[in-house]
């Protein structure tokens, strides 16, 4: 009796196996990370492949492509074409969204708060430190402003979301450039740190006063105050899709080698200045043909059934004319053994 | 084989078997220090000892030194010490001496509960419950009354040094309070009735016979503390504000090397960064094994004092 339970333990087990499709394993940036859960979750509905995607930073999502230990990375950091050559890379964008500045302010409504980037660096800087600092209130003219200490909150861990952050910051503020810089981790000058999108969400919902940065969809998720930035034709803009998508609308891509392309600070009325691609990284030279066949259809579905998805989670889809520049670096680039792989 | 004489057959496999599975943990062990020392070379030939000297985490840059994680380690258990250790010895003597048998018995199992919860469950806890407290009670009194002392500084937000060091002494409180406790059990009920016997009060069997025989059980119970709050982790990440500055003020945001470690190393793509952490690893590493010698060294010199 006992070996019969063994023997049909193992046929399950093994039937099982051989039943599901195959896993296509992804890692990287966490800024997507809401909307490629759910677009692996349909996509296994509908073809039985799966993904296993873990949100581990971008700076992980490169360090382990590189590594080959996962078929795709995924980084809101665009790499330059020298370091994607040298490593055999091709990378593309597959989603674009928003970062938005946070705050924990009483008496003030979601969206009213006017900043701009120059008083924005500031406040990172530490060197404005109260909400009713004269920089401030100028810019809100009939705001009620509480008299309160501002609680700058940052990111503790290397992030995507702190690279688009700061890169904005620098192009707005020269001395944030000189003195922190743009990357995924920094030296901030003040402020606490939280882990994660969630964390900084976290520490900005406790904290009166508070003020940090976080991607869109978390802002929308926690239900937190954002402000109005000031974008570089000097209108007042609030995030969402449709600021994100006129920054984005002006993008040369197709001179952009490698798609790097960098979004912050985008020329525009309604152009949402801190706005970011996130970008998948595979190498131009695949060992499995049928695996990076799938993944190629996976990517393919994605990009093209997928917008509706990303809307409802508040991420941009990539326009047509993106997605058919991207399919066409696939066609060009991208091979398993001498044979290319798409279409 | 003949010269192996008595030993044969099972036993030997079970000596050779257990001798190397002995052998094994001093090889790991090796293996962790060369390990640990290879990756982080090239940060102790860039930095030296001006990594342990100064305080400067800049990933821009690529210029790393550590002090404000190794004093955020240090201080955030030394606090969770001074708050812990007398507080379990007082708890494990009520337990023994004092308390009778239908609160010992419901009490020991729920100090026993909370030393098995997991640490990332006291973070949360701290943040989303203990953090608010701070910040709305305890700080802004402690600001007013002894605000003087450089210690009491800082922004009162509830997430800093001073938290941390409480949430981890909440930690230990449990785990130290059960050893205490059985090591008090441990006391010959003989020794105790002698004392009682010629006529001691119940504090001088407690000071001069209690706790003087499980002193050596005390220590080590208070080394095994320590050494769990010194690596420390998620608790601490969640209520210590993870900021790389030195300060004296207790309220500031601080963070340890557990804290830096944890957040840090999953992103870190640059050689020196990654160098840099890895030597971090091993300064806790080694602060560990001091720590640990320190108290064999101490619980010998007890041992040797006691005629033991």
């Amino acid at each position: 009796m006992k070996k019969v339970i063994l023997i049909a333990l193992i046929a399950l087990i093994a039937g099982a196996a051989l039943a599901a499709g195959i896993t296509l394993n992804g890692a990287g940036a966490s800024f997507p990370y809401p909307l490629y859960s759910k677009w692996a979750y349909l996509y296994e509905q509908k073809t039985q492949v799966k993904l296993n995607y873990q949100s581990i930073g971008s700076g992980g999502g490169i360090a382990q492509i590189k590594a080959r230990t996962v078929d795709f990375g995924a980084s809101d950091a665009p790499l330059k074409k020298e370091e994607l050559d040298a490593a055999g890379l091709a990378q593309f964008p597959m989603t674009m969204g928003g970062v938005v500045p946070v705050i924990n302010l009483a008496g003030v409504a979601t969206g009213q708060l006017k900043l701009t980037g120059a008083v924005l660096a500031d406040i990172f800087l530490g060197k404005i430190v109260s909400w009713d600092d004269p920089a401030i209130v100028k810019l809100n003219p009939g705001v009620k402003i509480p008299k309160q200490k501002i609680v700058v909150v940052h990111r503790a861990d290397g992030s995507g979301t702190t690279w688009i952050f700061t890169n904005y910051l620098a192009k707005v503020s020269p001395e944030w450039q000189k003195s922190v810089g743009s990357d995924k981790a920094v030296s901030w000058p003040t402020g606490i740190a939280g882990k994660g999108n969630e964390g900084v969400a976290a520490y900005v919902k406790q904290v009166p006063g508070a003020i940090g940065y976080v991607e869109y969809a978390y802002a929308i998720e926690n239900k937190i105050n954002y402000v109005s930035l000031q974008n570089q034709a000097g209108k007042f803009v609030k995030p969402g899709i449709d600021t994100f998508q006129a920054a984005a609308a002006n993008a040369d891509w197709q001179n952009a080698p490698g798609f790097y392309m960098v979004l912050t600070d985008q020329p525009g009325d309604k152009s949402w200045p801190i706005t970011g691609a996130s970008f998948i990284l595979i190498y131009k030279d695949q060992a499995d043909f049928s695996r990076a066949k799938e993944m190629l259809k996976f990517f393919d579905w994605c990009l093209k059934n997928g917008g509706e998805t990303a809307k409802g989670l508040h991420y941009v889809p990539l326009p047509a004319n993106l997605v058919t520049l991207v399919q066409a670096m696939w066609a060009k680039d991208i091979k398993a053994g001498g044979k290319p792989l798409w279409p | 084989m003949a010269k192996l004489g008595k030993i044969s057959g099972g036993d030997l496999v079970f000596k050779t078997l257990t001798g190397v599975c002995a052998a094994a943990v001093l090889v790991i062990m090796a293996g962790l220090f060369y390990e640990l020392f290879r990756l982080s070379w090239p940060s102790i030939q860039k930095f030296g000892l001006s990594f342990f000297t100064r305080n400067e985490w800049n990933p821009v840059t690529q210029d790393f030194g550590a002090l404000s994680s190794i004093w955020g380690t240090l201080v955030s258990t030394a606090i969770a010490m001074i708050i812990a250790i007398p507080l379990s010895l007082v708890i494990a003597l009520f337990l023994v001496e004092l308390a009778p048998p239908i609160i010992a018995k419901p009490v020991g199992y729920a100090i026993e509960l909370l030393a098995a919860i997991p640490s990332i469950i006291y973070g949360m806890w701290g943040l989303f419950v203990f953090a608010p407290y701070m910040a709305e009670h305890v700080q802004p009194f402690l600001s007013e009354r002894l605000g003087f002392i450089p210690l009491f500084t800082g922004p009162p937000i509830g997430i800093g040094m001073l938290s941390a060091g409480i949430i981890l002494a909440l930690m230990i409180l449990p785990f130290v309070a059960a050893v205490m406790r059985d090591v008090f059990q441990m006391v010959p009920p003989m020794l105790k009735e002698s004392a009682f016997g010629m006529g001691s009060t119940t504090w001088e069997v407690t000071a001069k016979v209690t706790v003087r025989y499980g002193i050596v059980g005390l220590v080590g119970a208070s080394f095994l503390g320590l050494g769990r709050a010194i690596g420390e982790t998620m608790a601490v990440t969640f209520v210590i504000g993870n900021d790389h500055s030195l300060s004296l003020g207790l309220f500031n945001p601080a963070n340890t090397i557990a804290s830096t470690l944890a957040n840090e190393f999953a992103e870190a793509s640059e050689p020196m960064y990654l160098s840099s952490l890895v030597e971090l690893g091993l300064v806790l590493l080694l602060l560990t094994f001091v720590v640990q010698s320190l108290a064999q060294l101490w619980l010998r010199s007890i041992n040797k004092g006691m005629g033991a």
